[in-house]
């Protein structure tokens, strides 16, 4: 066990579509595309046990459809909400422009957020979020921990602090069981998967 | 014997007349009578593959299905693979076609779609084709292809999801001389399922009482994004579609039961919803996508 408490997984979609669709396609389109490769993921955090950090790799994947997106982004991040018992943290790695635009709408359409790393690029958040929720999102992304003691010192704005509370209730940001430390979830991974 | 005179030019705006000989048509025999067609575009073809088949079923034998006497429609027809589909449907003295050059123009021949893995399939097609058709001919950037891409594959599971009967999809683009002086890429897709005013009717009728029809439940579901499903993340293809073609500054309108409802850029007049048209079972949707520039020469991009 590491010391996170949290397990990683590392999936990769275009792997995953051909093994589960039984097929050469490679594209994430259709539904049912979508909800096979989603059930697939769910098999796989289900084995890793309590909480688990999946990464969930897009860079292969040419062509995203919105009802695929649907299935295997929406649908995931609402079945493993914090509060469930198979609790999840999910980042999307690979995210391209064109990716982007079907996530962003079914996201949108929940009521839900994402952490993304865009191909290249920087992580971020996508989905439903505030301007404060991006503030105190990216400034943990910055710094890529934050201990409680330094909490007060570090986001002396009350909205701040209920703003990072939040974030860790929708699983945008892991807090350690132990210690109470906040952590950006592209820190967890780095150190998980070094 | 009820004659159904297939119009010189076939299309979109004009398969209506062919629907409305259609409804006429309750028993006995029928002949499609195509000997006059001159041009033809997919929703012409698609939709006389709807006709034939609709007219099969409701009077139990398969229509005659009169040819187009000329040569070069005739290759084409062959070309777009329409022969493979019609002879499920209509009799024909069939001649063999002339032999024509593989049309360039061609995105997707009339391709049957019933399951998911015809939708996997037609993406997978269009990939390698949509390329030279969308960069070159209508002078879209490259990316265009994946959102092209994701278009069709939404449209064509509208066939599966909410139609549960057989469907086909085709693409091409044509030099429209008259109207517009320039190249436009049409989709057409139509089923001949339950259409929206079934599919919607047990979650959605209730609501509209005595004025729940065709028109109010196209407008539910394409105003709206209202499905019959649910579940919240239904009902967001035919929004992304709509939104993705205005981008384009294209057409896109849904023909169901007895009206049809479009989303219309200025420079065309089609009416954005019209009611009372002929019954005709299923959906038929339309998409027409105008290249960015005027005239019939290709970028080299």
């Amino acid at each position: 066990m590491n010391g996170f408490g949290i397990d990683p997984v590392a999936i990769d979609l275009s792997r995953l579509v051909q093994r589960q669709v039984a097929s050469l396609y490679a594209h994430l389109v259709t539904r049912p595309t979508g909800r096979a490769v989603r059930m697939a993921i769910e098999s796989q955090l289900a084995n890793a046990g309590g909480t688990a950090l999946s990464v969930i790799d897009f860079s292969e994947v040419h062509v995203l459809d919105f009802s695929c997106a649907d299935e295997v982004v929406a649908k995931l991040l609402l079945h493993h909400q914090p509060e469930e018992a198979t609790r999840a943290f999910f980042i999307l790695r690979g995210v391209s422009d064109l990716h982007l635009e079907p996530i962003q709408a079914v996201l949108e359409r929940h009521r839900l957020a994402a952490v993304a790393e865009t191909a290249g690029g920087p992580f971020r958040l996508v989905g439903v979020r505030s301007e404060a929720d991006v503030r105190v999102w990216r400034s943990l992304e910055e710094r890529g921990a934050l201990p409680p003691g330094d909490v007060p010192a570090h986001l002396p704005d009350e909205v701040d602090r209920a703003t990072l509370e939040s974030l860790a209730r929708r699983g945008l940001v892991f807090r350690r069981p132990e210690s109470g430390d906040y952590l950006a979830l592209s820190s967890v991974m780095r150190s998980l998967m070094a | 014997m009820h004659v159904i005179r297939v119009p010189s030019s076939l299309d979109y705006s004009t398969v209506d007349s062919v629907f409305q000989q259609c409804a006429r048509a309750a028993e006995g025999k029928a002949l499609f009578d195509a000997g006059y067609l001159r041009f033809v575009d997919p929703q012409g073809l698609v939709g006389l593959l709807s006709a034939g088949a609709l007219l099969k079923h409701r009077l139990g034998r398969a229509p005659h299905l009169r040819l187009p006497r000329q040569a070069k429609v005739l290759g084409y027809l062959a070309r777009i693979r329409f022969f493979e589909q019609a002879r499920r449907f209509f009799s024909m003295r069939t001649r063999r076609p002339r032999e024509i050059a593989a049309s360039s123009d061609v995105l997707l021949e009339i391709t049957p779609v019933t399951t998911n893995s015809d939708v996997h399939a037609v993406v997978d097609r269009v990939q390698t084709r949509a390329g030279t058709i969308l960069t070159r001919t209508l002078g879209y950037p490259l990316v265009t292809v994946v959102q092209f891409s994701v278009v069709l594959s939404e449209v064509c599971q509208n066939i599966i999801e909410h139609a549960e009967a057989p469907g086909w999809v085709a693409a091409q683009a044509y030099y429209w001389a008259k109207r517009r002086e320039r190249w436009m890429l049409v989709i057409a897709v139509s089923d001949l399922g339950r259409g929206f005013r079934e599919s919607l009717a047990p979650e959605h009728a209730g609501r509209f009482g005595k004025r729940w029809g065709d028109g109010r439940a196209l407008e539910a579901a394409f105003l709206h994004g209202v499905t019959r499903f649910q579940d919240l993340g239904r009902g967001q293809g035919i929004q992304q579609i709509r939104r993705q073609v205005r981008r384009w500054d294209g057409i896109i309108s849904i023909r169901s039961g007895t009206a049809r409802i479009a989303d219309v850029p200025e420079w065309d007049d089609t009416p954005a919803l019209e009611e009372g048209l002929a019954r005709f079972p299923g959906a038929q949707i339309n998409i027409v996508l105008p290249a960015k520039h005027r005239g019939k020469e290709r970028s080299d991009a």
